[in-house]
């Protein structure tokens, strides 16, 4: 995430990601981690939850750091971040698989159309549900877009 | 008028639709309950008789008459029914069960102190824990990305795993005097058939009474549906009851966002955030979890006033330039039945000024502050501090604080064992936590009352 600037998110809450290095072609194949937590918070979960320590951490207070090809997608880190900051983007041909947090009641079934979310809660189009992982209170649902969305939605909306 | 086993009174009354629970003296006007945690005296009411009843905190019973009170209440006769004060001799009094007060007694417990007495005046252990449905930041150790509500069960299990751990819920200390040797407490346990006066005589106490919420001035803040964000999170996080329907949450900092999702998950509307500074005080990543939802953030924005007839109807909100003056013209009149206040929090510290600790006003600790060395001793031989009573800050670190001040105390009579490695421990990860940006305030805070010890250096 090294080269991404924050246009007055402290002002709004959103992040702009103009300047996001996104991952490349292939790790996003692969399906990598991406990790919206930009401020020097004490937390460091997700390095411990790592389980092939692709998150490094200077010392508590430190901006996560992910080593694309290490990471393997694996989701784990969506489910124990305590800000909800971590989403899993997993190209498919022209689809995209999306995994978001989600704490919201009721949980969404897989097959599920839903409305797809932007950072600002826009409605930008439609999602399929297709997977659904409610192990902790924080449900990991993973849905499909299209892959010009991947970096766009955030959340979801059922009717 | 009937209620749920589990409610208190202001949580039953306000599921009935009853808001308004007193009238003010002079002008007759509507209140209803402001912090819903028994440190406000919004929620007053007579139950059976006996005035000044804190119904945010009182447990509801079968056939209570509750009334309002249109007056200062007069205490009868039947509110202490005649029984003999009781005595209680222990080696550690820990007054409040919150995270501070809860690692404080288990501290003590672990270091095999005989005789630990945990005080509370809620009905259940836990504080504030309770209520926070969201997962804790900070590491491991600190119980990071596990729910408040889940730590607090497990303390509470632990606490009662020990047998050299007796607690006492529903008791409010209402005096403290110090001693040479022993302090003595006085407190109230409210029990079915009336209260109990309670003389209780411990070596060390451990003051872990947490902190209150602020309130704002403007025209209209005393009508019912203004609510503190505290009281706002028990009524639909402990008692499972709707606050309202639209709500207009004021402050931006973390509780305001947190408490703004925790609305949202409940399936109440949250119309916005609105924020006074220019920017989003809080962390950005509850800020984003409110915008995606499609909560807007508004900075440089405040209340003009609230207008109702008996209980909030709507609010005028007002942009501020850069030194907080309100710009004309730019008021917003936005509709809504809840204004949720979510400000910061002044510390609580009655009791400690009471007993004679030394007390000075640290503006990043909140207010007034105990003044307290490093291992959360106070200026009076015996008495210890921790959590929010000595500074606002997290519950990660309130828990951290407890630990300290629970090892402090078990040292000081003794039970010393591996104290000065746990207390090392502790304070590096405070150190830790506090090195941060988000750590700034509580840093110059603790530094401000480390100098206060040192020197007396009066800010």
């Amino acid at each position: 995430m090294e080269g991404l600037t924050i246009k007055n998110y402290k002002e709004t809450g959103v992040l702009c990601l103009k300047d996001l290095k996104i991952p490349s072609e292939k790790q996003l194949r692969k399906g990598v981690a991406i990790i919206e937590c930009i401020q020097e918070i004490p937390c460091d979960p997700c390095v411990a939850i790592c389980p092939v320590n692709s998150i490094f951490m200077k010392d508590i207070n430190d901006i996560p750091k992910i080593e694309y090809d290490k990471c393997t997608g694996c989701k784990r880190c969506v489910s124990i971040c305590p800000g909800l900051a971590i989403f899993v983007i997993k190209i498919q041909d022209d689809k995209a698989q999306v995994t978001i947090p989600y704490e919201f009641l009721p949980i969404p079934k897989v097959g599920d159309n839903v409305n797809a979310l932007d950072r600002e809660g826009n409605v930008i189009g439609n999602a399929k549900v297709i997977k659904v992982n409610s192990k902790s209170k924080t449900t990991v649902i993973t849905i499909e877009v299209e892959k010009e969305q991947a970096m766009e939605v955030r959340n979801i909306k059922l009717d | 008028m009937s209620g749920q086993e589990g409610d208190s009174i202001a949580s039953a009354l306000h599921i009935n639709g009853v808001k308004t629970l007193s009238h003010s003296l002079r002008f007759y006007r509507p209140r209803g309950f402001f912090c819903g945690i028994g440190k406000c005296s919004s929620c007053f009411m007579t139950v059976n008789d006996i005035p000044n009843v804190r119904t945010c905190i009182t447990p509801l019973k079968n056939d209570i008459r509750v009334k309002e009170q249109d007056r200062v209440g007069i205490i009868t006769d039947k509110k202490f029914i005649n029984r003999k004060r009781k005595k209680i001799d222990t080696d550690i009094t820990i007054v409040g069960s919150g995270p501070a007060g809860l690692m404080a007694a288990i501290t003590a417990a672990k270091q095999n102190v005989p005789k630990i007495l945990l005080i509370d005046e809620n009905h259940l252990i836990g504080g504030q824990l309770i209520k926070q449905t969201h997962k804790f930041f900070g590491s491991k150790e600190e119980k990071a990305g596990i729910r408040g509500v889940d730590i607090a069960v497990d303390f509470e299990k632990q606490v009662k795993g020990y047998k050299n751990i007796e607690f006492m819920l529903e008791t409010t200390v209402v005096g403290c005097y110090n001693g040479e040797k022993v302090h003595k407490l006085i407190a109230v346990k409210r029990l079915k058939d009336g209260d109990q006066l309670f003389e209780i005589n411990s070596k060390k106490v451990i003051f872990a009474c947490g902190a209150m919420e602020n309130m704002l001035a403007f025209p209209g803040n005393d009508l019912p549906g203004v609510y503190g964000a505290g009281g706002v999170q028990t009524l639909m996080n402990v008692y499972g009851v709707k606050p309202g329907d639209k709500v207009v949450m004021v402050g931006a900092g973390n509780v305001g966002l947190i408490v703004s999702y925790q609305l949202l998950q409940a399936g109440v509307n949250v119309d916005r955030v609105i924020e006074i500074m220019s920017k989003i005080g809080g962390y950005h990543v509850h800020a984003a979890k409110l915008r995606r939802c499609g909560v807007p953030i508004f900075t440089s924005c405040s209340v003009k006033e609230v207008y109702g007839k008996d209980k909030v109807e709507g609010v005028i909100l007002v942009r501020v330039d850069n030194s907080f003056k309100p710009v004309s013209g730019t008021e917003e009149d936005v509709t809504c039945d809840t204004l949720c206040i979510a400000v910061g929090l002044t510390p609580s510290i009655r009791l400690l000024e009471q007993i004679g600790a030394k007390i000075e006003f640290i503006p990043e600790a909140g207010g007034h502050i105990a003044v307290h060395d490093s291992t959360m001793k106070t200026n009076v031989n015996g008495i210890y501090v921790a959590g929010d009573s000595s500074g606002i800050e997290e519950a990660s670190t309130a828990m951290i604080e407890g630990e300290l001040a629970g090892i402090s105390a078990a040292a000081s009579i003794g039970y010393d064992k591996n104290a000065k490695k746990i207390m090392k421990k502790c304070m590096k990860a405070l150190n830790q936590f506090r090195s941060g940006p988000f750590g700034e305030k509580p840093r110059i805070c603790k530094e401000k009352i480390a100098c206060c010890w040192n020197g007396g250096i009066n800010y």
